[in-house]
């Protein structure tokens, strides 16, 4: 286990999250002494355990491969914040 | 005295009997949020007129039919809001489809009425975390009414609501109801799809009724459950009628009681009302046996890697272009992600989204989330070696009662301690339930004090008949 340090800013942007300096500084602070105590984790021995990722067993779901009812264009787009015709607008991406 | 004050079995009869009508019911719960709602703050909206619409189209021969139910804004209705008590989704978000269990809920003929308050994408314990309003508990209202369904408790408990739709991820049903003092259960995991539930921790997550009493908890959860195929962890079994169990003895019953969960640090008045419970239960015919769950204490750290590591990449979709807010202020795609998210998320789920992104970014993930995996494992296996020799396992809800608004704000670490005793049932996937179990005078308010009964996998029936027993005998 690594020692609790965290690069703040740098998790910051992998979250795409803005802090303030003040802001990263007590977020710093407050997730270090958060990490400290998840290293209450390192006092056991869990080399050959099982991981478990679902408490009951999950198995892929299919369905067979035909048309059914879904959403409409309009319905995808009614909670578009910004939206132009039949598309979500973005700001642009190619120069 | 107002309907809303009536438990589902109480109204249902009373429907059945012709001597009153749906629309009777929502118009009593509509004048009761408005008398009491801006002092509880339990509701963050409802549309009474679309209510009682749908009361007058009811179909009374359902088992469920005319009577309202409030739901938590984290699941999606058809043309009502679902915020989240989020910035994020309170401007522009209107659900264009029903989650399943609210389906599931319409077909027993149940109206969904109401947006119940919570902390901003479930994340926190007192419901202080939500961005569009503050919920006081009934009992004191100068207290929280704990959370993160807090608004749906607070509104059962405080008679402004006849039942309620909860989610919990690691305690956030059963903790609200037992701080507030009414029932909650949480169910095994995969009993209620997920489906139009806003995520937040995917493997930990799930719904589940709170109520007034044992029995409405049975009833509600009737509507529920079942498979569907747009959550591929809802489980493909039978769902049983939960009621089955409900008036039936307990005698021959095995109780467990963890060491682990009775422990320093929880509160006097808690332990004597927990210890009392018990001594009803053994009174009841109930086998009362010490038992151990050994990984106890790994718990809180366990679910402080994995609820962090799942919202993170949940909430990575509220990217401000298909729904939710958008900043008017960003010049490029980048900027546009990281204004929209940095204006619309709070500060706790800020805090939750940083620790799981740091959790499982490069070279960490070894470390952190498959270590915890680890360790669930262990706590699973603590659970189904206690299973196979006990029924059901008993333990206070929380720790403490409920603390005062402000009391628990910015200390993270003190607030998610709060979760010990109900985490570990999330992180094994199991039934269990809160039940009030009396209270304790702090500064001269009674507080309601919960008692925790936690079941196999899928015997939520053998859950509610033990809830119900010490419900009735109290």
């Amino acid at each position: 286990m690594p020692a609790a340090d965290i690069d703040i800013q740098k998790v910051a942007k992998l979250s795409r999250l803005s802090l303030t300096t003040e802001e990263a500084a007590h977020y710093e602070k407050q997730l270090n002494g958060v990490l400290a105590y998840i290293d209450t984790l390192t006092a056991h021995d869990l080399g050959d355990v099982e991981p478990t990722a679902h408490a009951m067993p999950v198995f892929d779901v299919l369905r067979v491969d035909e048309e059914r009812p879904g959403f409409t264009q309009e319905k995808c787009l009614s909670n578009a914040p910004k939206r132009v015709g039949d598309q979500f607008q973005i700001p642009k991406v190619i120069e | 005295m107002s309907l809303a004050t009536s438990t589902i079995a109480q109204l249902r009869q009373r429907l059945t009997a012709g001597e009153i009508t749906p629309r009777d019911i929502v118009q009593d719960v509509a004048k009761a949020i408005e008398a009491r709602n801006s002092e509880l703050g339990a509701y963050l909206s409802f549309d009474t007129e679309a209510a009682l619409n749908e009361a007058d189209a009811a179909d009374k021969s359902l088992p469920l039919g005319g009577i309202p139910i409030g739901i938590k804004d984290n699941m999606n209705v058809t043309g009502q809001p679902c915020t989240c008590a989020s910035k994020i989704l309170a401007e522009n978000y209107t659900a264009p489809y029903d989650a399943g269990a609210i389906q599931k809920l319409r077909q027993g003929g149940a109206l969904p009425f109401g947006r119940l308050n919570m902390d901003e994408f479930a994340m926190g314990s007192t419901t202080e975390n939500s961005a569009l309003g503050v919920t006081r508990n009934p009992r004191d209202t100068s207290r929280v009414p704990g959370g993160s369904s807090g608004g749906s408790a607070a509104a059962v408990a405080g008679d402004i609501a006849i039942a309620a739709l909860g989610s919990d991820t690691g305690g956030s049903i059963r903790q609200p109801a037992a701080l507030c003092g009414c029932v909650g259960l949480k169910p095994t995991y995969g009993r209620v799809s997920r489906f139009g539930l806003v995520a937040f921790a995917s493997s930990l997550d799930q719904i589940g009724p709170i109520t007034k009493t044992v029995e409405d908890a049975a009833l509600l959860l009737n509507h529920l459950c079942g498979k569907d195929g747009r959550d591929s962890t809802s489980l493909d079994v039978e769902v049983p009628d939960f009621t089955t169990g409900i008036g039936k003895d307990i005698k021959g019953l095995r109780v467990g009681l963890p060491k682990e969960y009775f422990i320093e640090g929880t509160h006097a008045g808690v332990s004597a009302a927990v210890d009392a419970a018990i001594k009803k239960l053994e009174s009841l015919g109930a086998i009362i046996e010490q038992i151990s769950l050994p990984h106890t204490e790994l718990g809180v750290a366990t679910y402080y890697v994995l609820a962090p590591a799942e919202a993170s990449a949940n909430l990575a979709r509220f990217d401000g272009v298909r729904y939710g807010h958008r900043s008017s202020s960003a010049g490029d795609l980048m900027e546009h992600y990281v204004k929209s998210r940095s204006e619309g998320f709070g500060p706790e789920v800020k805090r939750r989204i940083l620790l799981g992104t740091y959790m499982l970014s490069s070279g960490y993930y070894d470390a952190y989330y498959l270590r915890a995996q680890k360790a669930r494992t262990l706590i699973r296996n603590d659970f189904t070696e206690a299973f196979s020799k006990v029924d059901v396992i008993v333990s206070p809800t929380s720790p403490a009662p409920a603390h005062k608004l402000g009391e628990l704000k910015d200390n993270p670490l003190a607030a998610y301690l709060e979760d010990v005793f109900t985490i570990p049932v999330n992180l094994a996937g199991l039934p269990g339930i809160s039940v009030p179990c009396g209270d304790i005078e702090v500064d001269g308010v009674k507080l309601p004090v919960g008692l925790q009964i936690i079941g196999k996998p899928l015997d939520e029936v053998t859950v509610l008949r033990a809830a119900h027993a010490y419900e009735q005998a109290r």
